[in-house]
Parts: structure tokens; C-alpha cells; sequence
């Protein structure tokens, strides 16, 4: 491998990783939803499945 | 009426989008196409790309599904006659329903490919010591390639059961909801397919030189074989074109996914950091493990004879070679394909999920009914593309020409809806609301002015392109190019038929009518 191929490869997958990184690190550290915005899968049920048509 | 749907958690919906757009692209496609154009030096159109025209649009079709769906919209047609503020603008919302109807049908297919290849390395029919034969030979028989029907005659009954269970796992995690279905899905496959991919990375990159008849068919030499840049291929405008359509193909933009996800999202929950963040992973996947694991490991084994010009070839062709010569090649085959399938079902999801909601909210059909319809038109669509399996020509006029025409039509439709009829001051609003990042001003004008423009040069090389001309002259001498455009059309003619009927009700409801009283908050 040459030195540019080296250098091309390290960059982007640096610059890739930064990227993911900052956002995961973002994402992960933000404060849990408030209660009331919580939506558990039984109040989001749509219950369109229970009376078929 | 019922209550509408949201997502569960932050990182759910970010995982969903993220798996829509990961696939068999990020593996096979995006190593090829780094190869043929110019190794390491293809990177810098394809991160110019990514920056003006991937990133921009994802936050584009982000912030107009948001704003369809808390006004009560989760289908294109409807969210467009919302960006619109006429029910007339359903019409064009229209291809967003056909685009993953079409590609579904075809990609189900490639996801049961992946299915039955990690099978067939499970019970070791695809080793050496069970003489598969040729691999190129092998892949045009388990496709039935050589004839049309191939794929119905007796010695392929267990590839249809493969194909039927794939079907039935993509609509029982459907028929479960956005929550307890496909966010629940994507938040247990996404883990587990980073891991099996990096499972393969390092068997790859720890692979040395395992021919020493071979000397220079080492790992530090396939990355060479990808990485090393040609930069006199960069005053090449195909180049240039390849890296944005690799960047548009990648992120699902212009795919009529992004933005009904989006719209399960409530009024106050941010977009600019989601949308940046599961483009990232999309790169992750694409940079990082595929840029890394295809190219060089079929170098290592294959040497300069690697096909990087056909996706097909260098995933299910040059790659069995590869596990054929590889040290427990057996597993890692099997690990390979089973990551290739779950990349594709959490794809091929996405792709249902736009059209069982328009089903839903424009005909007001209950989940079971709208499943059930959705079922019989996917299967009717799959089972015309296995039947006419010879030479994969309807799955590729599909391909051509709803996959990749259609979809740049479409991105530049939302492209035009976000710019010029939402508008960036309201749009960069909208992006903002909940927002945790804040995102320049400059991407708005990009949006409005570099995005459109740009998608349109895409557009004119691509019809006035070499495939474009292959693909009508196949039409015009191919009875089954002919047919499968026919079919594609009257698929369409019944999507729009639908879309028509999904707008009286509408209007009837008065859905829209507060929406040209409604003031901008």
C-alpha cells in the first residue's frame, strides 16, 4: 500500500468515526424523556389489530 | 379515529432509519464503486457529496415528515398535500408509495439470496468438500438465471421456502407496529449485525499472507487494492457522478422512507441530531467495515481477478471463493451472509411500512386488512420477478428504473417541496424545533439552490446515460422488459387510483381544511 493510500484510508475512517462518535456521545448523554412524554408500547398500541374488519 | 403511532425511544427511531438505510449497498456496492473510480482519491467527491447533498436531504425529508405527521399525515400523498396546502399535491406523493412497493419486490429476493446462501454455509453445501462446482455457475443456478421458471421447478423448493419465510419475517415484524415491530426489530439486529461484521473485519485484517506462494497477495496489499488513490481519475466527471449516486443510493434519500418514519415522531422531538446521527452510521458501516472487509479479502485470495464491477459478482461469486480458501471459512461464511440478511430485512422493512400507512390513513383500512392487500401485491410483484429470473432482467429494469430514476425524481421533488414550497426559513424553523445541534444557515441555502440543481444533473446523466439506452433497447427487444415495465405501470396506475380515492375521503373528512387557516407558530 502507498503512503497516499494510507493516508486516504486513515482520514476518512477518522473522519467517519469522529462523526459517529460525536453523535453517539450526543445522543446517548441527552436527559431521559419526561414521564409524561413517555409512550410504553401498551399506550401507544393502536389496538387497530383487535377488531378486524 | 384512531390514536396514531410514535416511536418508543430516541435511539429506536434512529436505529430504524439507520437499518433502512444500510444494506447489501454499504458492503458490495460502495467497495466496488471505490475501486473503479480511483481508490482512496473517490473519497474526496464522495465526502463533498455526502456533505451537500446526502446530509441536507436526509434533514429535508426529516423535517417535512415530522411536520406531515403531527398534522396528521404518515404517507406521502397526504404529507405532500400538507407541504402543499392542496389535496391535488397527493398525486405526486404518489411515487413515494410506488418506489418501495417496486424495489421491495425484487429486494425481497436478494434478502432470501442472503438467507439461503448462510443456510447453504451452515449445512456446508457451499464448502469444497461438498463440490459446489464453479461459484459463478452455482449463483446463476440458485437464481435460476439460465431460464424463466427455473426457480419453480422441483430441485428449488427449498429456496422458496427460504423466500417464504423471509416474506413472513418481514410481515409478522410489519403486522406488530412501528414500536413493538420495527423499532423493536432494529434495536436487537442493528447491534448484533455491527458485531458479526466486525467479527469478519478482524478474520480479515489478521489474515497475513495465507499464500506463500503468493507473497504479495497480503491484507496490507488489499487494502492497497482499495485505498491506494488514482487522483487523475477526479478530473473524470463519472467519477464525480458515481460519488453522489453512491452517496444518494446509500442514505435512502429520495425513498419515501425516511420521511414516513420521520412523521412518527412528535411535534417537540429533535430531527437535526437524529438524522445527523443515523447518517453516520450508515457511513460507519459503509467506511468502516465495508471499505475494509470486501475488496481486501477477496484480493488476498483472489488477487487482481477481482470483479469489482457488479455487486452480484463480488458478493456471491468472488466472496464463496474467498470462504472456500479462507482458514474456517465455513463460519465465516455463514456469519457474512447472516449479516448481509439482516442488513436487508431491516431495508426491506422500511420499504413496507410507507405503503401499509397510506393503506391505513387514505382508505382507512385496519392493520390486518391493509397487511393483507399489501401481502397479495408484494407477493404478486416477487413472484413475477421469480418467475422471470432469466438473466435477472425484470429485476433489473425494476432496478433501473424505479430503484435509481425514480428515486432521483423523487429527492428532487422534496428537494423542490423543502426549498421553494415550505421554504427555508420555515423548514430551518421546523429542523430547529427540539433540535439538540444547531445546523448552519448555509445548508438551507444549499437546499434550496445546490441540492435541486445538482439532483437534476444526476437526473440528465442518468437517462441520457449507457444503462439508460441498454435499458430501453431492452425494452423495445425484450418481451419480458417490455412486460415487467407494464406491470410497473399498472402497479402505478393502481397506486394512483388509490391516492385518488384516499383524497375525496380526505376532503370528506376535512383533514385539510385547517391547514389554510393554520398560522405558523
Amino acid at each position: 500500500m502507498e503512503p497516499a493510500g494510507w493516508v486516504m484510508m486513515i482520514v476518512s475512517i477518522g473522519t467517519v468515526l469522529c462523526m459517529v462518535t460525536f453523535c453517539l456521545v450526543k445522543v446517548l448523554s441527552l436527559p431521559a424523556v419526561e414521564m409524561d412524554e413517555i409512550k410504553g408500547p401498551l399506550e401507544i398500541d393502536t389496538q387497530d389489530t383487535v377488531d378486524a374488519d | 379515529m384512531h390514536k396514531s403511532e410514535n416511536w418508543g425511544t430516541r435511539i429506536g427511531v434512529i436505529l430504524a432509519v439507520a437499518g433502512s438505510a444500510v444494506g447489501l449497498g454499504n458492503f458490495l456496492r460502495f467497495p466496488g464503486q471505490v475501486a473503479q473510480n480511483g481508490g482512496g482519491a473517490f473519497m474526496i467527491p464522495y465526502f463533498i457529496a455526502l456533505l451537500i447533498l446526502g446530509i441536507p436531504l436526509c434533514w429535508a425529508e426529516w423535517t417535512m415528515g415530522r411536520y406531515g405527521g403531527v398534522r396528521g399525515f404518515h404517507s406521502s400523498p397526504g404529507i405532500f398535500s400538507v407541504l402543499c396546502k392542496t389535496p391535488k399535491a397527493r398525486y405526486m406523493g404518489t411515487i413515494g408509495l410506488l418506489i418501495p412497493l417496486i424495489i421491495y419486490m425484487y429486494y425481497v429476493l436478494i434478502e432470501a439470496w442472503c438467507l439461503g446462501y448462510a443456510i447453504s454455509y451452515l449445512d456446508g453445501s457451499l464448502m469444497p468438500a461438498n463440490n459446489p462446482g464453479d461459484y459463478g455457475v452455482f449463483f446463476d443456478n440458485f437464481i435460476g438465471a439460465n431460464s424463466d421458471g427455473a426457480l419453480l421447478t422441483a430441485e428449488h423448493n427449498w429456496f422458496l421456502g427460504v423466500l417464504l419465510v423471509t416474506f413472513g419475517l418481514n410481515f409478522f415484524f410489519l403486522y406488530r407496529g412501528i414500536t413493538k415491530g420495527i423499532e423493536a426489530f432494529c434495536r436487537v439486529v442493528m447491534p448484533i449485525m455491527a458485531m458479526l461484521a466486525i467479527i469478519v473485519l478482524i478474520r480479515v485484517l489478521t489474515l497475513g499472507t495465507p499464500d506463500p506462494a503468493h507473497p504479495d497477495q497480503n491484507v496490507i496489499n488489499g487494502l492497497g487494492k482499495l485505498w491506494n488513490p488514482d487522483f487523475s481519475k477526479l478530473a473524470n466527471p463519472s467519477t464525480w457522478l458515481a460519488a453522489s449516486g453512491q452517496i444518494f443510493f446509500s442514505l435512502s434519500v429520495g425513498f419515501g422512507v425516511i420521511i414516513n418514519y420521520a412523521s412518527y415522531l412528535r411535534k417537540k422531538d429533535d430531527i437535526a441530531l437524529s438524522g445527523l446521527t443515523a447518517s453516520s452510521m450508515n457511513e460507519f458501516f459503509e467506511v468502516c467495515l465495508g471499505g475494509l472487509i470486501t475488496i481486501p479479502a477477496a484480493f488476498i485470495f483472489l488477487g487482481n481477478a477481482v470483479p469489482t464491477n457488479s455487486t452480484f459478482a463480488l458478493g456471491f461469486v468472488a466472496l464463496p471463493e474467498v470462504f472456500a480458501h479462507m482458514p474456517m471459512g465455513q463460519l465465516f461464511g455463514f456469519l457474512w451472509f447472516f449479516m448481509l440478511f439482516i442488513a436487508a430485512i431491516t431495508s426491506s422493512l422500511s420499504m413496507l411500512q410507507p405503503v401499509i400507512a397510506f393503506f391505513e390513513e387514505g382508505l382507512g383500512l385496519k392493520r390486518h386488512a391493509s397487511a393483507a392487500i399489501l401481502g397479495l401485491i408484494s407477493m404478486l410483484g416477487a413472484g413475477f420477478v421469480v418467475y422471470f429470473s432469466k438473466g435477472t432482467v425484470a429485476m433489473d429494469i425494476m432496478d433501473f428504473w424505479v430503484g435509481t430514476v425514480l428515486l432521483v425524481v423523487l429527492a428532487l421533488i422534496q428537494a423542490i417541496l423543502y426549498g421553494w414550497v415550505l421554504g427555508i426559513e420555515k423548514g430551518e424553523k421546523e429542523l430547529h424545533r427540539g433540535s439538540h445541534i444547531r445546523i448552519p444557515h448555509f445548508i438551507q441555502l444549499i437546499l434550496k439552490y445546490v441540492t435541486p440543481l445538482f439532483l437534476l444533473i444526476i437526473f440528465f446523466m442518468f437517462i441520457t446515460g449507457e444503462d439508460a439506452a441498454k435499458s430501453v433497447k431492452a425494452i423495445q427487444d425484450n418481451p419480458v422488459a417490455k412486460m415487467t415495465m407494464m406491470f410497473i405501470l399498472v402497479i402505478f396506475g393502481f397506486l394512483l387510483l388509490m391516492v385518488h380515492i384516499a383524497g375525496i375521503r380526505w376532503e370528506k373528512e376535512g383533514r385539510f381544511d385547517h391547514l389554510l387557516e393554520e398560522e405558523d407558530d
